[in-house]
């Protein structure tokens, strides 16, 4: 096993604290991992990524220039990406946010409305969460209650108070692809709103 | 204690506190400061020293006067700090006085970027300062060996009474990876503080620390004395790791960050056939040459990849003295390589070698 997962998104939309949790899943599995961030100026309104690792041995580089898994919380993520996911790989994206169509046959497309449901469950700043359960939910990498026990030892205290409302998010995010009927790339729709289920 | 996800840059500052740090003073600077940071929220809970202080010129001369008290001090900063900093190490150095320093290097020349390098090699391994001197430069891969190195750092830097440095980069000072602690080192009690340190003198002879000698056979003594501290070093102090050498027709020569990048083209290399092993100095002064010269014995040619425009390079050539053709593969101001390019580096070696190893050795 040997997967590698780019989170991209605008700083803020919590791309790093995702990876982050799937890191700390990973570790709590009993798997290598490694998670680097981009880091410096570009973080402040601008882009922010990070690549986490996962391995059943231990890790060389801890950065892909192909990874298997790209979750992208928003179009310029979308736009960076998508040309560089591993053949047979997968792309999540937010399709809140991100209103075109897949460009590639041989890569697997996960569209998760993840700022609706995001905002349906009460707070829009749960969209990294929501496409993380839709990433676990696509690819069976890390079992769901691996990244709810990563919630529980390590949401910082300021935001404990979140805890029940991320784990609906993360259950939503996976919700949302189960009941998928992946047959065809997904449909894009000009309404994001419409893409909500 | 369990493995836990640690960031590089905390996890060297734990493993410190754990190796019986007892003073640190600092100056922020990027992509170091979260090192800097938790020293100020660990250290005065431990009713040890932090002290951030107005330059990085202070903070190494901070450390001086606090190592010159016998007291386990040390400081970190990244790439440009350590400029500012090597007045007072040449100084400490001169002195003989033990300190652990930590560059977490960044791009450079000049105020540069805050990505990721290995550009400071020469400054680091050569003497991080005027005069004859090199002080210890230990180079971890991962975070788990920066904790190791970095718990060893002051027994080892009170041994020899030498500067030891861990030379980290951006990349392993930001990453996150799971990482193990070692238990707290109780600190030194009065009776083990060393013999020269100055804690005052009633009642005994004075004694002096300094680096002015202005008689210049004095000043030669020292500089005969350290000379001969180093080669002890030099000899006993080399540290590498070894990765598929076993059989290897190549090898990656490669430290830090680039070392673990090297690993996974090692892998991949020999998905497709190639036999290539990795040498990785942990040790960049000492460096690992003897073990290396023999190695290029046995290889056709050897790739050398670095963060910078070729630092380690001259030590591999010097190891080597042409026994094998050695190439390079570098990237600077602060992009990090990426394995599929010393891949793409080593095949392009290969399809240089002539087919026959014995016509290789009638090469001019």
């Amino acid at each position: 096993m040997h997967e590698e997962i780019i989170f991209s998104g605008f700083g803020g939309q919590g791309a790093l604290f995702a990876g982050q949790l799937l890191a700390y899943a990973a570790l709590d599995c009993g798997l290598h991992v490694t998670w680097i961030p981009s880091y410096g100026p570009e973080m402040r309104g601008g882009t922010a990524h990070c690549t986490v690792v996962i391995a059943d041995e231990p890790i060389g580089s801890p950065l892909v220039r192909r990874p298997a898994s790209v979750i992208a919380l928003n179009l310029p993520s979308f736009e960076k990406y998508e040309p560089l996911v591993k053949h047979g790989g997968v792309l999540v994206y937010n399709s809140s946010l991100i209103d075109r169509r897949p460009g590639r046959a041989d890569i697997r497309y996960v569209p998760i409305p993840a700022n609706d449901i995001a905002e349906a469950l009460g707070n829009v700043r749960q969209a990294n969460v929501v496409l993380l359960g839709g990433y676990l939910a696509a690819t069976g990498i890390l079992p769901l209650a691996a990244v709810e026990t990563a919630l529980d030892r390590h949401l910082p205290g300021r935001q404990r108070r979140f805890l029940e409302s991320n784990k609906a998010a993360l259950q939503r995010g996976a919700a949302c692809v189960l009941e998928a009927v992946p047959a065809a790339p997904a449909e894009q729709t000009a309404n994001p709103a419409a893409a909500a289920d | 204690m369990a493995r836990e996800l640690w960031k590089g840059n905390e996890a060297i500052a734990e493993a410190a506190i754990r190796g019986g740090v007892e003073a640190f003073f600092g100056y922020p600077i990027t992509p170091q400061t979260e090192l800097l940071e938790y020293m100020a929220a660990r250290l005065p809970e431990l009713g040890r020293t932090f002290l951030q202080a107005e330059s990085e010129v202070a903070a190494i001369n901070m450390v001086y006067g606090a190592a010159c008290g016998g007291v386990r001090a040390m400081t970190s900063s990244a790439s440009p700090g350590i400029s500012l900093m090597q007045e007072g190490l040449s100084y400490i150095a001169g002195s003989e006085v033990p300190i652990v320093l930590i560059d977490v290097m960044r791009g450079g020349p000049g105020l540069g970027n805050i990505q990721p390098s290995q550009g400071d090699y020469f400054q680091m391994t050569r003497s991080a300062g005027h005069g004859d001197y090199h002080p210890i430069v230990l180079a971890p891969a991962t975070i788990q060996e920066a904790i190791d190195l970095m718990y060893e750092a002051f027994p080892l830097a009170e041994k020899y009474r030498t500067i030891v440095i861990l030379a980290a980069d951006g990349s392993l000072g930001q990453m996150m990876e799971p990482a193990e602690m070692p238990p707290a080192r109780p600190l030194l009690t009065e009776a083990e503080r060393p013999s020269w340190a100055v804690r005052g003198a009633r009642g005994r002879e004075k004694r002096i620390i300094t680096s002015l000698f202005l008689k210049e056979e004095e000043l030669e003594a020292l500089n005969l004395r350290l000379q001969a501290k180093l080669k002890h070093i030099a000899e006993t102090e080399q540290h590498w790791e070894e990765v598929a050498t076993a059989d290897a027709e190549y090898l990656l020569v490669a430290f830090g960050t680039v070392g673990r990048t090297c690993k996974t083209v090692v892998r991949e290399a020999r998905q497709q056939g190639i036999k290539v092993g990795l040498y990785r100095p942990i040790t960049l002064w000492p460096f690992p040459g003897p073990r290396l010269r023999k190695l290029a014995e046995q290889v056709r040619g050897i790739l050398v990849a670095e963060m910078n425009a070729g630092q380690m390079l001259e030590d591999v050539h010097l190891a080597t003295l042409g026994r094998c053709p050695v190439r390079f593969y570098g990237r600077m101001g602060g992009v990090m390589i990426l394995p599929d390019e010393i891949l793409g580096a080593l095949h392009d070696l290969i399809a240089d070698q002539p087919a026959d190893p014995a016509a290789r050795r009638r090469e001019p």
